[in-house]
């Protein structure tokens, strides 16, 4: 009997220890950091998913005629899985769908970087980066 | 007693290997690099494909890789390349035949282009792998070549 309480106390530490991976999409410190961080080099103290959204379904010019839009690969749905133009699978964009996603500074920095310059023929800003952030984890 | 013992040491190791994941993730081997860095647009082509001027003249034109930005930071590109040139088809002295079929002063950047591939994949498998829209590209060895990832091709 008196085992009791310290197997009832263990098992809630291995709960915790197991269940502590899962958490809500929006409350990752890594993910908030990047946006702080574009927050700060845009100037901004907000940024609009509304924005963000627009920028992302867009047609732009400037860059490859074949990649016009983020849409090209990622589809017109963030919450679907996209292709890249050699037919790979590429793992959905919204947050909701895949937590992972944007908690990665090095990873995020390289592929606005990529695909900017690929769809834009450009850098984005950090405004605009800081925007389709706030709108893919708001979906 | 002992039952407590157990459980407390199961608790603490799932603690502990929660831990040590972000210090796993901090030292990627080049091999690792290079498959999680090719893979995450087309599937990694074994090194031994190509000889290693092909890697070098690929690594040191990343930002225009076949039309796409594929760019890298430096401390990446630098370890995929070393991996590429160790495992190159001309690596360690190795010349097979097919590389010897290509003359010293030419650099082939696509694989698909090499003598031996376009031999075995002719106009009509081509013109197939284009129109049909699971594989879409002769470059897609998966879309034929179930194991190709494992570098298993025996399979046609």
């Amino acid at each position: 009997m008196k085992l009791f309480p310290n197997l009832i106390l263990s098992g809630t530490l291995l709960a915790v220890a197991l269940g502590a991976p899962i958490q809500p999409a929006q409350a990752d410190p890594a993910r908030d950091a990047i946006i702080a961080q574009f927050k700060a080099q845009a100037g901004v103290s907000s940024f609009s998913a509304a924005r963000g959204k627009k920028f992302f379904h867009a047609k732009h010019a400037g860059g490859k005629p074949e990649t016009p839009s983020c849409t090209t690969c990622h589809t017109n749905d963030p919450r679907n899985f996209g292709k890249t133009r050699v037919g790979k699978v590429i793992d959905p964009m919204a947050v909701s769908r895949n937590p992972q996603r944007f908690t990665d500074p090095k990873k995020v920095a390289k592929w606005f970087r990529r695909n900017c310059k690929t769809v834009l023929g450009r850098e984005c800003t950090a405004q605009e980066k800081g925007d389709i952030l706030t709108y893919l984890s708001s979906i | 007693m002992r039952r407590h013992i157990i459980t407390t040491i199961l608790a603490l190791a799932a603690v502990g290997t929660m831990a040590m994941q972000p210090a796993q993730a901090a030292s990627k081997s080049p091999g690792t690099m290079f498959a999680e860095e090719c893979s995450a647009c087309h599937m990694a082509f074994d090194p031994g494909f190509l000889p290693k001027r092909s890697w070098r003249a690929i690594m040191g034109n990343l930002s225009n890789h076949f039309g796409e930005d594929a760019s890298l930071d430096d401390q990446t590109r630098n370890a995929i390349e070393r991996y590429l040139l160790s495992n190159a088809a001309d690596a360690n002295g190795r010349n097979p035949y097919w590389l010897r079929r290509i003359p010293t002063s030419q650099t082939p950047l696509r694989i698909t282009e090499l003598p031996w591939f376009t031999n075995e994949h002719g106009a009509r498998a081509r013109a197939w792998a284009k129109s049909n829209p699971k594989i879409g590209s002769i470059s897609n060895c998966q879309g034929c070549h179930r194991g190709a990832a494992r570098g298993v091709f025996d399979d046609d």
